[in-house]
């Protein structure tokens, strides 16, 4: 946890103003005494354990954490958490978490969301809190389908979904939400899978310790209205032509290991080039092109052009090359911080606020009895 | 010091001259020779252009006349087009100015004084201006085109239509340039500065004191020196205007209004600014940082800039990406702990709706201010109307009682502003403070009240467990209330032990976890309804001075100056009257059935179709009688003494 901000803020830790926990935590510390009441098999269940197993890590006071959410299944994860927590309303949950985190800093704020909530309803306030760079951790469960309500199509479903609402497909093409984030000026953003734990406490960790508007999207099973959703990036076969595994630092390759006796570096043997000619990110084929000009993946790049680029190289339909990872990690100045630095300075010039002189004024008369 | 006024009649806007004046003062000589009558009151309009900075000129004549010690009532009229077509009737704005030697409670009826920047100005407000009034015209703008564009064939000034007024022709736009020709400015540059040329010619007729205006001028344009010193030489130069041409014989004195008013320090003030301060005083009484979540809307945002400015007191402002993360934050910012206040007007409150059936539902406090102004929809955004009550009430899905507190003068925005964040503090609930445009931008002088009479607004915290389970176990029960008055404990993240997550689903009273029981819902429905109906308020008081009325006057939020200035007219005719004015729409005073019951009829004047009627006559199955308009302004005086004289009679 020792993000800094950008050079010439305050140097703030992205969590250094949230007290500490006394002594060493626990899993079972972060589970509330209610009843999980999703669908059994569902994907949220992997996502909440993996959350309640990363807080111990943080070590950080649960009375300073909050978790606030929306509507949708995902949104009842509050209730789950043994910290403060908000189920709010339907999409509205980026914009509630904004004034607590912008009214307490010592506190570590986490939304949670799906993808009806941030990106039909609540889209405006998803992008305005990017932008805005709170403090605040938003994971965004993406099951490209609608599940408290039953099965109709979400603004991730892939065109043509057939659902009770589009009983002959949906028409409208999806957001690609990290493409979206990116767009809407996000210093980090992540996508991750319900059933990886270990990726997905990974991604978790480095959006904890970024300082400002962390969006994690988390493709999560439902297993109930859109099984399978995202069964290609998990099958062991399958994943590895569809995901493209990013870390920072390192070339950017996936696919069966171009392996050293076929003359390979044991890198997988696809990787991600630049072509030249459009100027766009591109797959090749590393056995037959060779190595040089794959690209290295740089999360803390100043220009998101990058990270954008990664974000087209999925098929919306077959989920082929679907990055998953940080693809940006990036500090910008923080909100809260600087509003809290403003108020200072209105200190430093007009000294603390004297009410008695502020509702006498500068014109003022006197009636004697 | 002692008032001019002696006789006890003329502390009422006397009936039998309306909105005339009454000459209180002999005729004298001045040193330049000239005549100086004095006063009771005067009602002056300054009309122009949109952009001839006619708000401007009303604001400073009105700073003038509050340090000079005059009660003083204004009201700005504007357009919502920042510069509508020059020219025309619809760009027409105007500020109109009521200051008196006595208490009054309106911005009057019809003006004394009508200043006329051009003829669109004149045609507008000709109306409104009775026969034997004085109009001060801007000639230069009397030419052929701008004359054409509203209309007039001839020029006024000419045909004879202005019979009957006391017509003043000033070249000001002339003048003007002449005066500021050393400045070196554009023709253009220089005609700016005619408000200042027109202000300063109606100070020397009413003797209103100069040095503010300057001081202000070289203050607003203190990077422009050039600019600040041809603003105050073109007010010097319509000051001497006035002083040495013929035209203008006479000039006014209007005495301080100083037996008007209880000893103290005083201020002029408008109902946003009021407003403002309320809420920074409350902070200041809570011990509660002040977080306000906005987005901008006309004619509400005056509140969100003055907030903004006074960072130093710990205020947080917070300009949203819309009227729902407006609300929003404000709903986070109280969760942590924050006095929390959200600030629109009417389209903002529909907007609003579901976060405030949340904050009912969470039961945290929030101040939710309402500045109305004309609806349906985007309606009138500069006007003013009252026709959000039956919203404030009611629009909310499910049963979600708000308590409604709505101030009645500009200067009374400062105390409800208090009185709302009590509520909200105490009982752990969204509260509505329901002001309007003619309160929001009109003002009038406000006694800055001494520190110590404030009210204490301190709040405790949730700091441990505060329920014990049949095993002696002992817990944190979120929605365990106060028996009194029924608010749950206001438990802030950050305090060890009391963990807890709330939501809007339907929870079970005491613990707060999620419950679909149909006795605990039918039991929290009750619940919240009857926190709100216990909110503790005042009883109505009701004025009436004869006490044999049988006719009841009863009014909420701005009309209680137009009201009371109708009583007064009504009384003075020789009619009894009682009236009452309501603070408290939601929960009403206990008292309110009572006082209804004992009049045989009950007049409810509202600026929408009888909102208030319909609430009162839904709970008290009393026979209101409404007397509504909705002309984006407020009731005049006269219009209503009559209409109660009709209720009297009938």
């Amino acid at each position: 946890m020792t993000e800094t901000i950008a050079e010439g803020l305050s140097s703030v830790d992205a969590l250094s103003l949230v007290p500490k926990a006394g002594a060493k935590q626990t899993m079972k510390d972060f589970k509330s005494d209610q009843e999980v009441r999703w669908c059994p098999g569902c994907g949220d269940y992997a996502v909440l354990a993996a959350v309640q197993g990363f807080m111990p890590e943080l070590g950080l006071a649960k009375e300073n954490i909050v978790f606030v959410s929306g509507i949708g299944c995902s949104s009842r994860f509050p209730y789950y958490m043994n910290t403060y927590g908000m189920h709010s309303i339907h999409g509205r949950a980026p914009a509630i978490a904004t004034g607590l985190a912008a009214s307490r800093r010592d506190l570590s704020v986490w939304v949670v969301t799906g993808d009806g909530d941030a990106l039909s309803i609540g889209g405006n306030h998803l992008i305005h809190a990017l932008r805005r760079n709170v403090n605040l951790k938003i994971l965004l469960f993406n099951n490209r389908i609608y599940g408290l309500t039953k099965g109709q199509y979400s603004p991730t479903s892939e065109v043509g979904k057939i659902t009770k609402s589009t009983p002959m497909g949906s028409l409208d093409a999806p957001f690609n939400p990290l493409s979206l984030a990116l767009g809407a000026e996000a210093g980090f953003v992540a996508r991750t899978v319900d059933s990886d734990r270990k990726h997905l406490t990974q991604v978790l960790r480095e959006a904890a310790a970024h300082p400002g508007t962390a969006l994690v999207e988390i493709y999560q099973n439902c297993n109930i209205f859109n099984d399978g959703a995202f069964e290609v990036l998990k099958d062991r076969d399958q994943a590895l032509e569809a995901v493209i595994r990013l870390e920072h630092g390192k070339p950017i390759r996936f696919g069966a290991p171009f392996s050293e006796e076929d003359g390979g570096d044991g890198l997988g043997s696809k990787g991600v080039v630049r072509d030249p000619a459009t100027g766009d990110l591109k797959v090749i084929d590393v056995t037959r092109e060779g190595t040089a000009g794959v690209l290295v993946h740089d999360a803390h790049a100043a220009s998101p052009t990058n990270a954008f680029a990664l974000t087209r190289l999925a098929d919306p339909d077959t989920l082929h090359h679907t990055p998953i990872g940080v693809l940006r990690n990036v500090a910008r100045p923080v909100y809260e911080a600087q509003m809290t630095t403003q108020l200072e300075a209105a200190v430093e010039q007009k000294g603390k606020g004297d009410l008695g002189a502020l509702l006498a004024g500068q014109d003022t008369w006197t009636v004697v009895g | 010091m002692t008032s001019q006024v002696s006789s006890p009649a003329e502390q009422a806007e006397p009936a039998d001259q309306q909105d005339g004046q009454t000459l209180v003062g002999g005729q004298r000589a001045s040193d330049g020779g000239k005549e100086v009558r004095r006063l009771d009151r005067v009602i002056i309009r300054f009309a122009g252009d949109s952009g001839d900075g006619m708000q401007l000129t009303g604001d400073r004549f009105t700073s003038e006349t509050a340090s000079f010690g005059n009660d003083l009532s204004t009201l700005p009229n504007f357009p919502a087009e920042i510069r509508a077509p020059a020219g025309t009737l619809p760009g027409v704005s105007s500020f109109q100015l009521h200051f008196a030697d006595h208490d009054i409670l309106t911005p009057g009826d019809a003006p004394n004084v009508l200043v006329a920047m051009n003829p669109a100005a004149l045609k507008a407000n000709l109306g409104d201006v009775p026969r034997g009034a004085e109009i001060i015209v801007n000639t230069d703008e009397f030419t052929k085109r701008p004359m054409a564009r509203v209309g007039y064939d001839q020029s006024p000034l000419e045909d004879g239509s202005l019979d009957g007024y006391n017509v003043h022709p000033v070249p000001l736009t002339t003048l003007t340039v002449e005066a500021l020709k050393e400045f070196g400015l554009s023709r253009k540059e220089a005609e700016r500065s005619k408000n200042m040329f027109a202000l300063g010619l109606l100070s020397w007729m009413y003797h209103r004191p100069t040095e503010g205006t300057e001081k202000f001028l070289r203050q607003k344009f203190a990077k422009k020196p050039q600019i600040a010193e041809a603003n105050v030489a073109a007010f010097r130069a319509g000051w001497n205007f006035g002083e040495t041409t013929e035209d203008f014989a006479v000039s006014y004195e209007v005495a301080p209004a100083s037996s008007a008013f209880p000893p103290g320090t005083y201020r002029n003030i408008s109902g946003n600014l009021a407003l403002s301060y309320g809420l920074i005083a409350a902070s200041h009484q809570a011990d509660l940082p002040l977080f306000l979540g906005s987005y901008p809307i006309t004619p509400a945002s005056d509140i969100l800039h003055e907030l903004s400015r006074h960072k130093n007191f710990g205020v947080r402002t917070f300009q949203a990406e819309d009227e729902i993360a407006g609300i929003g934050a404000a709903l986070g910012a109280a969760f942590g702990g924050a006095l929390a206040v959200t600030t629109t007007s009417g389209p903002g409150v529909a907007l609003k709706s579901e976060t405030i059936g949340l904050a009912v539902s969470l039961e945290l406090p929030l101040v939710v201010v309402d500045i109305q102004r004309g609806g349906p929809s985007t309606g009138l955004p500069t006007k003013t109307e009252q026709a959000d009550l039956l919203q404030a009430m009611y629009g909310r899905n499910g049963e979600a009682p708000v308590p409604i507190v709505a101030p009645k003068t500009p200067a009374d925005c400062f105390d409800a502003a208090l009185d709302a964040v009590r509520i909200a503090l105490t009982y752990r609930t969204p509260v509505f403070l329901l002001s309007d445009g003619y309160l929001a931008n009109g003002s009038e002088p406000w006694r800055v009240p001494d520190l110590e009479d404030l009210p204490d607004l301190r709040v405790r915290f949730a700091s441990g467990p505060n329920h014990t389970l049949a095993d002696g176990t002992e817990v944190f029960w979120p929605y365990k209330r106060d028996p009194e008055t029924l608010a749950r404990p206001w438990a802030v993240p950050g305090t060890p032990g009391l963990e807890h997550r709330i939501g809007g689903i339907e929870k079970q009273d005491g613990t707060g976890n999620i419950s679909y029981d149909p006795a605990n819902h039918d039991h929290m429905v009750r619940t919240r309804q009857a926190k709100v109906d216990g909110v503790e308020v005042p009883d109505i008081t009701v004025d009436d001075p004869t006490g044999d009325a049988r006719t009841l006057v009863l009014g909420w939020g701005s009309t209680y100056g137009p009201i009371t200035a109708a009583v007064r007219r009504v009384r003075a005719a020789g009619d009894a009257i009682a009236q009452a004015h309501l603070r408290h729409l939601n929960p009403f005073p206990g008292n309110l059935g009572a006082v209804l019951a004992r009049y045989d009829k009950v007049v409810v004047p509202e600026m929408n179709l009888g909102q208030l009627a319909t609430l009162l006559r839904a709970k008290y199955l009393v026979d209101t009688r409404s007397f509504t308009q909705v002309r984006g302004l407020p009731f005049k005086a006269e219009q209503l003494a009559t209409a109660l004289k009709e209720a009297i009679d009938d």
